[in-house]
C-alpha cells in the first residue's frame, strides 16, 4: 500500500510543477495587463503605467518572474491580490467554503439519484424506464449550465416562489461565521428559520451544478452495471436464489461501483469548471465567481494562487480516489 | 447543552424581531467593491459601495444634477484670480461611531488636511498605509499638477491654493475620491496596532455606517444616527451583491430587493409593463463616438471627414443597437451638461451629399478603410460589433468599403493610444459635469500625446478656447466658450457622435423619493424611504 501510496505521490509533483506554469504563461498570453485594466477610456500616463508594473514587479523578465513565483509557492507564499491588496491564500480561504458547500451539496445530489436512476435503467433494460432514464440524463447532460440555472430560476423562484433567486442566506440573518458553511453556521446561530433560509438557498445551485455529474454518474452506472449483471457470478448467485434485489445491490453493485467511483473523482474538476458558471449566476460568494473577477481585471497573483490551489485540491482528491480504487478492488493494490 | 441552545434561540427570537419591524432596503447591485476607501479606486461599483454611503465631500452633486451644492462645507470663496478656494467648513458633524472606534470630536479642518494631504504627499504618514494602494483618480485629474498647497486656517476654514486658475477644480472637489475621512480614526487605529482597519472598516460622517461585508455576497449598513443632514429614514440598508443582470430582476420581480442597478436592454419593455415596478431613467452623462484619425490619408481632408458623417445613418443605428435608450448625439458633450449648444446644426443623413463631397475630395470611387469597434459592451454602447456592421453598410453605398477589425479591450486601449488605427469607435463617461471633463481629455492638443484624443486632431482655435474656458471662473462666460468650441468642432468633424445612452433603473413601488443621480458614479440613498 506505501509503495502504492509513493508512487502516486510521485507523479504528483511533476504535474503539480507543470500546473504552475500552465497557469503562469496562460493568464500571460491573454492580451492586456493588470496595470492597462485598471485604467479605463482615460488611458494612463505612460510614467505612471511604468512605475505600477514597477511596483507589481512585472517590469521583470518572465523566466524571473516565473522562478520567483514558484520559489514563493514553495514557501507558501501566494503573493497579494493586485486589486484588493490582501493574501491571496486568505482570499481563497474567506471564499472556499461556499464553494466546498455547493460543491459537496452537487456531488451528493448527483450520487443519490445517479447511481440509483443508472441502477434502475440497467436492470430494466431497453424499456421505457432504461429509455426514460437515459433520455433525461442526456438532457442533463446536454443543457448549459447558466442556461439551465436561469429557467430554474424563472421557474421555482419567480412563478412559484418556492425558492430564493440568489444569495446563500436570507438577509434577516447574520450568523456568525464559524466553519464557513453556510449550513452549519446558520444551524450553530440558533436563530429561528435560518438553517431553513441557508437550505433553501442550496436547492438549486445544487440542482444546476449537480445535474451535469448527476447524468455522468446515471449512465457511467447503468453501463457498468449491464457490464457486471453479464458476468457468470451474478447468474450464480441468481442460481441460488438469492432475491433480485440483493442480487443487484450486493453482488452486482460493489463491482460496478469500482469505474464509478474513478468518475466520480474526475466529477470534481468538472465541478469546479461548472462552480464558476453556478457562482456567478446565483450570486453565490465562492472561489468561482472570484477567479472569474480576477481574469477579467488580470489579476495574475490571484488567477495564479486561485487555479494553483483548485487544480491541488483535484489532484488530491483524485489520488484519494486511486487510493478508494485499491481499497474497492484489490487487484490495483497488488499488481501481477 | 438543549436548554441553552433554547436559551440562544429565544434571545435570537427576540433582538431579530425589531429588526424585522425595521425599515430594510435591499439594493442589488452589480459587483463587489475593490475596497472601501474610495481615494483608491476609480469604479463606480466601488463608489456606490463606499464613499457614497459613508462619506460625504467639502462639496456634493445635487441629486439628480450636476450643480455643485454644499456639503461638508456651508459655503466656499474663490478670489478674484482663482487661485485661492476657501471653504468654511460645518459645525456639529460626527462621524460614524463603531465597536472599535468612539470619536472624541467632531468634524473639522484636522480631518480636511488629513484626508488631502494622505493623497497628495508621498511622505505622509498614511500614504502607504495600504501597501501597494496608489491614489489613482487623484492622479487621473492631475490634482497635484492644479494644487500647490492646502492650508488650514482655523478649525472650520481651510483654503486650497492653485497653481493656475482651474475653473473645473470645484467640480473635482464633489467627486468620490475627495472623500472626507476621519483623521481621529487613523491616529487611534495606528496607535491601537490596527492601522490596516482604518481603511477596511471606513469612519466617515456619511448617511450610513458600515456593518459588515461578506465578500462577493452581502455589504450591511446601518442608518448614521446622527447624521447632520437628518438621519435616513431607512434603519438598514444592504448591498445584495448579484453579478448577472437576469438574476437581479428575477430578484427584485421576486420582491427579494427593491432597487437594482444596470437591467439589460432586453428587458426594458418587460419592466416598464410591471405594475410592481417603476422604471426611471436619466439621461446620461456620456458619448458614443467614432474618432477618425486625421494623422492618416485621407481624413486629414476635412471634406472626407465631413462626408463619412453625412454617410452615417445615425436614426437607425440609434433604433437599433440602442432600442429607445440613447438620444442621437450632435456635440461631444450631451444635452444635460450646462454648456451644450444647442443651436449647433448636425449633418444631415444625406448619402448623395456625401457622394459629391467625397468626389470634390478627388475620392470618386470611394476608398477602403478599416474601423476599429469596440470589444465590449460600455455603458455608451451596448453592441460595438452591430454598431460596425450597420456603419459598414452605410458607407458601402457611398463607395466608402469598410474593413471591421477589433482587439481585446486593453490592448484596444493601448493601440489606439499609439494611433494604429484610422477610424476608432469609442466613448466616454463623464466624471463630474463639468464640460471641461470632455473637452481637455477628449479633444485637446495635450491629449494627442496622452491618448485620450482618438483622432488625434489639434485645432489651435479650440485648443485655446477650451484652454481660456478652464481658467475662467465665471459660468456664463465659460458657457460661451464652449459653445463656440462645438461649433469649430462639428465644422472640423473629427469625430461623428453617435448617442447618449440613457441609464435606466428599476425601482419597486413601494420606494419612496428614490432620484437617480446625474453622475452616474452614486446611488444617494440618505432620503430614500419604504412605503410600508
Amino acid at each position: 500500500m506505501l509503495a502504492f501510496l509513493l508512487k502516486r505521490l510521485a507523479v504528483v509533483v511533476p504535474t503539480f510543477l507543470g500546473i504552475t506554469l500552465l497557469v503562469f504563461s496562460l493568464i500571460r498570453m491573454i492580451p492586456g495587463d493588470p496595470v492597462e485594466a485598471l485604467s479605463g477610456e482615460r488611458g494612463m500616463e505612460p510614467e505612471r503605467y511604468a512605475r505600477l508594473m514597477h511596483e507589481f514587479g512585472l517590469d521583470r523578465p518572465l523566466p524571473v518572474q516565473y522562478f520567483e513565483f514558484v520559489g514563493r509557492t514553495l514557501k507558501g507564499d501566494l503573493g497579494y491580490s493586485i486589486v484588493s491588496h490582501e493574501p491571496v491564500l486568505r482570499e481563497f480561504l474567506d471564499r472556499f467554503p461556499a464553494t466546498l458547500e455547493l460543491a459537496l451539496c452537487a456531488i451528493l445530489f448527483a450520487m443519490l439519484i445517479g447511481i440509483p436512476a443508472g441502477m434502475l435503467a440497467a436492470v430494466k433494460r431497453n424499456t421505457p424506464v432504461d429509455y426514460g432514464v437515459m433520455g433525461v440524463s442526456l438532457a442533463g447532460y446536454s443543457m448549459p449550465i447558466f442556461w439551465w440555472a436561469l429557467l430554474l430560476i424563472l421557474f421555482f423562484s419567480v412563478q412559484l416562489g418556492w425558492t430564493p433567486v440568489s444569495g446563500r442566506l436570507d438577509i434577516l440573518y447574520d450568523p456568525p461565521k464559524v466553519t464557513g458553511l453556510m449550513l452549519i453556521d446558520a444551524w450553530l446561530s440558533g436563530e429561528e428559520g435560518a438553517f431553513r433560509s441557508a437550505a433553501s438557498h442550496l436547492v438549486l445551485p445544487t440542482i444546476a451544478l449537480g445535474t451535469i455529474p448527476l447524468a455522468t454518474l446515471a449512465r457511467m452506472t447503468r453501463s457498468a452495471m449491464l457490464e457486471v449483471l453479464r458476468e457468470d457470478y451474478i447468474r450464480a448467485a441468481r442460481a441460488k436464489g438469492l432475491s433480485p434485489f440483493r442480487v443487484v445491490v450486493k453482488h452486482a453493485l460493489r463491482n460496478a461501483l469500482i469505474p464509478v467511483v474513478t468518475v466520480l473523482g474526475l466529477q470534481v474538476g468538472v465541478l469546479m469548471g461548472g462552480a464558476v458558471l453556478t457562482e456567478t449566476i446565483f450570486a453565490w460568494p465562492g472561489i468561482g465567481k472570484w477567479l472569474i473577477e480576477a481574469i477579467h481585471r488580470r489579476d495574475y497573483p490571484v488567477v495564479q494562487g486561485g487555479i494553483l490551489l483548485t487544480a491541488t485540491l483535484v489532484i488530491v482528491v483524485n489520488l484519494v480516489v486511486d487510493l478508494l480504487y485499491g481499497v474497492i478492488n484489490p487487484r490495483i493494490r497488488h499488481p501481477r | 447543552m438543549f436548554m441553552l441552545r433554547l436559551a440562544t434561540a429565544a434571545l435570537a427570537a427576540s433582538l431579530t424581531l425589531p429588526a424585522l419591524a425595521a425599515k430594510t432596503l435591499v439594493y442589488c447591485s452589480e459587483g463587489s467593491p475593490e475596497g472601501f476607501n474610495s481615494q483608491f479606486f476609480t469604479t463606480n461599483t466601488t463608489h456606490d459601495a463606499a464613499s457614497a454611503q459613508l462619506m460625504n465631500r467639502l462639496v456634493e452633486f445635487e441629486v439628480g444634477t450636476t450643480n455643485i451644492v454644499p456639503g461638508l462645507a456651508t459655503s466656499w470663496e474663490i478670489s478674484p484670480d482663482g487661485l485661492a478656494y476657501t471653504f468654511h467648513l460645518r459645525r456639529g458633524v460626527k462621524f460614524h461611531t463603531t465597536a472599535k472606534f468612539k470619536p472624541s470630536r467632531d468634524f473639522n479642518a484636522d480631518d480636511v488636511m488629513y484626508s488631502w494631504y494622505r493623497m497628495a504627499d508621498p511622505n505622509h504618514p498614511f500614504h502607504k498605509n495600504s501597501p501597494g494602494q496608489t491614489y489613482a483618480y487623484f492622479d487621473d485629474m492631475g490634482m497635484a499638477r492644479i494644487v500647490e498647497k492646502l492650508e488650514k486656517l482655523d478649525d472650520y476654514i481651510v483654503r486650497f491654493k492653485l497653481r493656475q486658475p482651474e475653473a473645473p477644480f470645484l467640480a473635482n472637489m464633489a467627486m468620490d475620491f475627495m472623500s472626507i475621512l476621519s483623521a481621529e480614526h487613523a491616529e487611534k487605529m495606528k496607535a491601537a496596532g490596527t492601522p490596516e482597519l482604518i481603511d477596511r472598516e471606513p469612519v466617515g460622517t456619511g448617511p450610513f455606517q458600515l456593518v459588515s461585508y461578506q465578500k462577493d455576497a452581502v455589504i450591511r449598513y446601518k442608518a448614521h444616527e446622527q447624521y447632520w443632514d437628518g438621519r435616513p429614514a431607512i434603519d438598514n440598508l444592504i448591498f445584495a451583491i448579484t453579478p448577472d443582470a437576469s438574476v437581479r430582476y428575477a430578484k427584485i420581480k421576486a420582491g427579494e430587493c427593491q432597487l437594482m442597478a444596470f437591467p439589460k436592454p432586453a428587458d426594458l419593455a418587460q419592466m416598464k409593463a410591471d405594475p410592481a415596478l417603476n422604471l426611471m431613467s436619466k439621461e446620461g452623462l456620456n458619448i458614443g463616438y467614432i474618432a477618425f484619425n486625421v494623422e492618416k490619408k485621407p481624413f486629414d481632408d476635412k471634406r472626407v471627414r465631413q462626408a463619412l458623417n453625412m454617410a452615417i445613418n445615425k436614426k437607425a443605428i440609434l433604433d437599433t443597437i440602442y432600442q429607445g435608450a440613447g438620444q442621437m448625439a450632435k456635440n461631444p458633450i450631451p444635452p444635460i451638461m450646462w454648456g451644450y449648444n444647442d443651436r449647433v446644426k448636425d449633418y444631415d443623413y444625406a448619402p448623395d451629399k456625401a457622394k459629391a463631397l467625397l468626389a470634390q475630395a478627388g475620392l470618386k470611387d470611394g476608398f477602403d478603410m478599416e474601423l476599429w469597434y469596440l470589444p465590449v459592451q460600455r455603458p455608451y454602447n451596448p453592441d460595438g460589433k452591430r454598431m460596425g456592421e450597420l456603419i459598414q453598410a452605410d458607407l458601402a453605398k457611398v463607395g466608402v468599403r469598410v474593413k471591421l477589425i477589433t482587439y481585446e479591450w486593453g490592448e484596444y486601449r493601448k493601440r489606439s493610444k499609439a494611433g494604429e488605427h484610422q477610424a476608432i469607435m469609442f466613448g466616454w463617461s463623464g466624471d463630474n459635469g463639468d464640460p471641461d471633463n470632455f473637452f481637455t481629455p477628449l479633444l485637446s492638443c495635450d491629449a494627442v500625446k496622452g491618448g485620450g484624443n482618438n483622432a488625434k486632431w489639434c485645432n489651435k482655435e479650440f485648443d485655446d478656447l477650451i484652454a481660456k474656458a478652464t481658467r475662467t471662473a465665471d459660468r456664463k462666460e465659460r458657457t460661451k466658450l464652449y459653445e463656440k468650441a462645438q461649433e469649430i468642432v462639428k465644422d472640423e468633424a473629427p469625430w461623428v457622435p453617435i448617442a447618449h445612452s440613457v441609464r435606466f433603473e428599476p425601482v419597486r413601488k413601494e420606494v419612496k423619493n428614490y432620484k437617480m443621480a446625474a453622475v452616474p458614479v452614486s446611488h444617494f440613498l440618505s432620503k430614500v424611504d419604504l412605503a410600508k
